[in-house]
């Protein structure tokens, strides 16, 4: 699967491509809490994530994600430090970025880094590009807001000069320009896969068709089925640029346990919690009840549940919105490092087999 | 505060002009063509950059320049990122119901100088800068995730209700209207000052009321 800048070719989206399935696991780092509910550390949360990572890895996940976090509750600049450790402990399950925060970040950097985590893992190496919905790296970096989208344009055009290898030739306003400027390491087979993140913009649906990067929805709150006509523009975007098609993911929140009752119990007052916190400061609606059990119910965003009901619903909405990639984004703040195990064991050997299942 | 009324009447019903093509302009430009206005829809640039994401996102909804698209319509909706108002032209909206969907949101798009007068909401200095044209505020306080899900016809039980605010009465009724045929309870203000009710960190950002709840909130926070 090339997933990388494709070369330009007359293809024909309306053809079904059959990409595989891939189905992950993405974290920010959420700080999580001892046995007495106090926070663990910064640096123990980081050393757990990479026991994580292990065991995504063992129960048979696709995929594991780190998103680029620079806040007290997910302390995680530094994603590529974390995989390469993950990398070394493992052998099979892809590791990359969910996502990098491009726009404040240096495509010459970011390329260096997963070009190198690239060789450690054999080749494991991937990148999703975006902003999230975090804002925090901006002023961070000496970056304004109201600059992001020239910001995301020009150095998305530079990471997917990068991306295609030899000596990259690029002018810009956001960085110093490059003359047949040889970027290492190189990589050993190809460009890595390289994916953007999209919240909700068809303009960036365009601008991953238009470099030819494969597109991750983000899906958040809401109806996940009103993206579909995202799936469709990337599509026709992809044709329309002579571009060969491309996979679509979904990136979605959850939290799995034995039973539904148990993985509700666990993540609702989590969840109020941590997104009740982050609404006061955003300035948008707490949480309620009713509103969450909206979001874990099939018309919601949320994935929370025993292993049967999580793979019933992403099964049903990778064929709704076209997809053939699922990562589940799990964790919240304050759940303990042992629940966020339970998780990713149940969804290794139960979710992903049962999804497989379903859409075979 | 000088302003030019807005029309008496219009070729019922009135053009509606988009402005922006991004997470909330195509939404409000499928919304309301089903609900059977003629709609226009410009970005920034060229018509054929978004020619695809009206075509899939707005089925019906023509891509046009910014100032073309404004120029025949009635009605222009205001769906740009705040921080590119500055840089919006006024009399390309001059004349007309200008209806603003735009928020300030520090938190998530950064602190811009322009907005940061607290005495006056955002729309209010929308308005100081489009002195010849009606501003209303609306289809603000809801997401752009929610815009076309929670729609529901006229007396249904569920129907969210949505404010609109403005110093015009009569382009108030006319954003009314649209809000009404949308899929939405109009919750009318008449002063665009009121409209601050509407903003983030406010009683109803965000959060779904039928009508009682939602004037029990906005009077809760007024008294």
């Amino acid at each position: 699967m090339t997933t990388a800048p494709s070369d330009a070719v007359t293809a024909s989206a309306a053809e079904a491509v059959p990409f595989p399935l891939i189905l992950g696991l993405d974290t920010f780092g959420d700080v999580t809490h001892d046995t007495n509910d106090r926070p663990l550390s910064h640096a123990q949360t980081i050393r757990n994530v990479v026991e994580q990572g292990v065991l995504a890895d063992q129960v048979g996940a696709d995929f594991f994600g780190i998103g680029e976090h620079h806040t007290d509750d997910f302390p995680m600049p530094a994603a590529d430090v974390v995989l390469a450790t993950i990398a070394a402990r493992t052998d099979r399950i892809r590791l990359g970025s969910a996502v990098t925060v491009l726009s404040s970040d240096d495509p010459v950097r970011v390329f260096q880094r997963y070009s190198t985590l690239n060789a450690v893992s054999g080749g494991r190496a991937e990148v999703i590009l975006g902003r999230g919905s975090s804002i925090d790296s901006f002023p961070l970096f000496g970056y304004d807001l109201a600059d992001y989208e020239d910001l995301f344009e020009e150095k998305t055009s530079l990471f997917a000069e990068l991306l295609k290898g030899g000596p990259v030739t690029w002018q810009g306003k956001t960085r110093a320009s490059l003359h047949e400027q040889d970027v290492v390491p190189h990589t050993e087979s190809g460009p890595f896969p390289a994916w953007v993140g999209v919240g909700g913009s068809p303009q960036s649906v365009i601008r991953a068709a238009r470099y030819g990067f494969s597109l991750m929805l983000a899906i958040i709150g809401g109806s996940p089925a009103r993206f579909a006509p995202f799936s469709q523009l990337f599509r026709q975007a992809l044709e329309r640029f002579g571009r060969a098609p491309l996979p679509v993911g979904v990136h979605s929140p959850g939290h799995v346990a034995v039973t539904d009752e148990k993985a509700r119990e666990e993540f609702w007052p989590r969840y109020l919690e941590v997104i009740g916190r982050y609404s006061t400061i955003r300035g948008f609606a707490i949480p309620t009840k009713q509103s969450f059990l909206r979001e874990i119910g099939p018309q919601g965003a949320l994935y929370v549940g025993s292993p049967e009901t999580v793979a019933q619903k992403i099964a049903a909405n990778l064929t709704a919105l076209g997809a053939n990639r699922f990562d589940l984004k799990y964790g919240m703040g304050g759940l303990s490092h042992e629940a966020l195990m339970t998780t990713i064991e149940l969804y290794g050997t139960q979710v992903i087999p049962r999804v497989r299942e379903l859409l075979t | 505060m000088t302003m030019t009324s807005a029309p008496d009447r219009f070729p019922a019903p009135p053009r509606i002009a988009v402005l922006g093509a991004g997470h909330v302009g195509p939404v409000i430009a499928r919304v309301a063509i089903e609900a059977g206005y003629q709609v226009s829809i410009a970005a920034s640039g060229d018509p054929a950059e978004i020619e695809l994401i009206a075509q899939v996102l707005a089925p019906g909804a023509g891509p046009r320049w910014a100032a073309d698209a404004a120029r025949e319509a009635d009605l222009v909706v205001l769906a740009i990122p705040l921080h590119k108002f500055a840089a919006l032209d006024p009399t390309l909206v001059a004349g007309k119901i200008v209806v603003d969907v735009m928020n300030y949101w520090p938190p998530t798009d950064g602190v811009q100088e322009m907005f940061e007068d607290r005495r006056y909401g955002s729309s209010e200095i929308v308005q100081r800068r489009l002195a010849r044209s009606a501003v209303v505020k609306t289809l603000n306080h809801l997401g752009y995730h929610e815009l076309d899900d929670q729609r529901r016809a006229a007396g249904s039980p569920d129907r969210r209700a949505l404010g609109v605010a403005g110093d015009d009465p009569r382009a108030v009724d006319v954003a009314a209207e649209l809000v009404d045929r949308v899929g939405y309870d109009a919750v009318r203000f008449g002063s665009l000052s009121a409209g601050r009710l509407l903003e983030p960190g406010g009683p109803v950002f965000g959060v779904p009321l039928r009508r009682a709840d939602f004037e029990l909130a906005v009077h809760a926070q007024a008294a």
